[in-house]
């Protein structure tokens, strides 16, 4: 019976489609525009990839203010740090990186993103200890200490790796793209998107279907209720909060090897990127924070390719037309 | 105490820090001699204005904003292109005044409808997207800005360092345009401070310290709490407009390092933090120290990385190079908001509060 209640939705929630249909507008509008279909194509596959690596890296921001009301300034800190630690496994393994062979570059790829996201995770765990614990309730020390935080971290990286770029080359295996007819897709796009679509779907399904997730679902429409209840909320959000850190510290390093490089001040240009993406879903929502990323991703692509002149702008633009629509972002979590 | 707008220091030690401060800022050309320490001495007077508005914000009505830098840079660059376009003459300055100012608080008035509407919390994440898309936006266009390089102008002929306004026989100092401008500078910043001070004592700034206590109950009472808080944004972002025009007119240059950079914007909140939030006189204690350690310990870091660097010890040469001042400077920040909430000011008023209630019993 309990599991029923936990499964069911409650008094039928009403469907609220319009913001999913938004990006579907989106990229079937902007078709006459671009004209040719063989370019839509290649540019719909690079903004969805795109999109699903910041929606990996915003995931958690976002998560972490709906059940916690903490505003995390210092997150972007997580994506260079789990960057850098994987060319920590990278660089010493660069051989097998460039062998022609899927297995092996997965076989140092995968421990290289595994130990990124522990170490992210583990820096989450010390951040929200030393940094977060101390000020909760308080937004403004909040966003004064995380920015602190941010500051620190950046500047650490720049004392242990140095000032200078590092370059971070694709797997030979990933390199290069399917070409369907006169579409091309890039593969690592094709691998990104895979594993963006499995962390959303994996994490949408611990939300909606595991007791874990029924707990944090109702921590963000109602934290003092579930403290009532006897559950205890501050290591809940612990396990949100590393668990956010790690996954941007995936995001970090999938974004590395799209760009394929890695330098420290990748952290102040996403955190903005991720900001923009978590206020268009409406903050603490992660189904807004998906669509959200996917649409600044088309915005920047289509844009990028339309009006190049604008693509400086039209992250912002986009923003204040959805904050037009609605003031709260896509999808509102209602108790705030 | 008009002067002060009923809202003196409140702390004999504080006083009589300020009052050092202000009188070595007003006399450094006398008894300092040398380009850096009038250098420094402008920047500081630039800064404490510039903190003092940012203070508005932060201490007042309590929302972060992460644009003030923004503001800044609308002044410095409105003045250098201005004097850059039309060349040295004083139609230039005006120009760049009457452009420059009412962009900014332009800016402002639109950020603040819309974003101070929701919540307190979107205001500082927008004021981030729109000032690093400001940003890049002043490096990229640069046919107007000049792009990174930034614009360098000349200033118009009574305020050039050649001009010898009172010749040195006369008083035993030389008064030249350079001198001019920096008193020029130190009025204008301390006009504006004073100004600042006005604004916070008046019913207004209690309208905002309600706001920043309690905004649900302020709206209770009856104040339009978003028409306050956009009014107190553009207030700050005039201010730091005009600062920004002090800066660019001492420096002779504005770029994205000198007016721009999200440095700068750290640079502000850690003299906010230390100075003391929501007193006004904080930025000026903030400013003064900060910038002077920015000045002279530098070099210090440099001397100590060095020193590190041949006793052989790893990691340490890295963490005090100079270039890596901003991570000190973090920890600093992290600490001073952790262990020092109220910062200098706050500490030195509760010290002699202490002392006043422990002489009376």
């Amino acid at each position: 019976m309990t599991d029923l209640a936990a499964n069911d939705p409650l008094p039928k929630p009403k469907r609220d489609i319009a913001p999913i249909l938004l990006p579907l507008a989106l990229a079937v509008l902007v078709i006459p525009l671009i004209g040719s279909t063989s370019s839509w194509l290649t540019l719909t596959a690079a903004s969805l990839a795109m999109g699903m690596m910041i929606f990996i890296m915003a995931s958690g921001l976002t998560l972490v203010f709906g059940l916690m009301d903490v505003l995390n300034f210092g997150h972007g800190a997580f994506i260079a740090v789990g960057a850098y630690v994987a060319t920590l496994v990278l660089a010493p393994f660069a051989a097998s990186i460039q062998a022609d062979s899927l297995w092996m570059n997965l076989a140092v790829l995968a421990p290289a993103a595994l130990l990124s996201m522990a170490v992210s995770g583990a820096l989450g765990l010390v951040v929200e200890r030393v940094l977060i614990l101390p000020v909760y309730g308080q937004h403004l020390k909040q966003i004064l200490m995380t920015t602190g935080g941010l500051i620190v971290a950046e500047q650490t990286l720049y004392a242990l790796w140095g000032p200078q770029i590092i370059p971070m080359p694709l797997p030979a295996s990933l390199r290069g793209s399917f070409i369907l007819g006169d579409v091309a897709i890039a593969k690592y796009r094709v691998l990104a998107m895979l594993i963006g679509l499995a962390i959303f779907i994996a994490i949408q399904l611990v939300l909606n279907r595991s007791k874990v997730g029924l707990l944090i679902r109702a921590g963000v429409e109602n934290r003092e209720m579930v403290e009532a209840l006897g559950y205890r909320i501050r290591r809940l959000f612990l396990g949100v909060f590393m668990t956010g850190s790690a996954l941007a510290g995936l995001g970090g390093v999938m974004w590395a090897l799209y760009r394929e490089q890695v330098h420290a001040s990748m952290s102040d240009d996403l955190t903005v990127l991720i900001f923009i993406v978590v206020i268009i879903g409406g903050l603490g929502s992660i189904g807004g924070c998906f669509i959200g990323a996917i649409l600044v991703a088309m915005v920047a692509n289509y844009g990028g390719f339309l009006v190049p002149k604008l693509a400086l702008v039209s992250n912002i633009l986009l923003m204040v037309a959805i904050l037009m629509w609605r003031p709260r972002g896509l999808y509102a979590v209602t108790s705030r | 105490m008009m002067i002060l707008s009923g809202d003196p220091p409140r702390s004999r030690v504080l006083t009589l820090v300020l009052v050092v401060i202000i009188l070595a800022l007003a006399a450094t050309p006398f008894l300092f001699p040398g380009a850096k320490a009038l250098n420094v001495a402008a920047k500081i007077c630039v800064f404490a204005a510039l903190v003092a508005s940012y203070d508005l914000l932060l201490g007042y009505t309590g929302s972060v904003s992460f644009a003030h830098t923004m503001f800044y840079g609308i002044g410095s660059y409105a003045i250098a292109i201005a004097l850059y376009g039309m060349g040295p003459n004083w139609a230039a300055v005006a120009t760049g005044i009457v452009v420059g100012l009412p962009l900014a608080a332009l800016l402002a008035l639109a950020i603040g409808l819309f974003s101070l509407r929701v919540a307190a919390i979107f205001f500082a994440m927008i004021t981030l997207a729109v000032a690093s898309a400001f940003q890049v936006l002043a490096s990229q266009l640069s046919w107007l800005t000049g792009g990174e390089d930034g614009r360098s102008f000349q200033l118009p002929e009574l305020l050039r360092p050649g001009t010898v306004l009172i010749p040195k026989n006369l008083f035993g100092f030389e008064i030249n345009g350079r001198i001019l401008t920096f008193y020029l500078v130190f009025a204008v910043s301390a006009l504006m401070i004073l100004a600042l001070l006005r604004v916070v004592n008046s019913p207004f700034g209690r309208v905002l310290q309600a706001i920043r206590e309690n905004r649900f109950r302020a709206e209770a009472l009856g104040f339009r709490t978003v028409f306050h808080l956009t009014y107190a944004n553009c207030l700050a972002a005039l201010v730091a407009a005009s600062a920004g025009i002090l800066n660019a007119l001492w420096l002779r240059y504005a770029g994205p390092d000198t007016s721009l950079s999200f440095s700068i914007m750290l640079d502000i909140l850690l003299m906010v933090v230390i100075g003391g939030m929501g007193t006004i006189y904080g930025a000026i204690i903030g400013a003064t120290i900060f910038i002077l350690a920015q000045n002279y310990l530098q070099s210090l870091m440099g001397v100590a990385s060095n020193a590190a660097g041949e006793a052989g010890l790893p990691l340490l040469p890295g963490l005090l190079h100079p270039d890596r001042w901003l991570l000190w400077l973090g920890l600093l920040f992290i600490a001073s908001v952790y262990f020092f909430p109220t910062g200098v000011v706050g500490r030195l008023r509760k010290a002699g509060s202490d002392e006043s209630t422990g002489s009376s019993h």
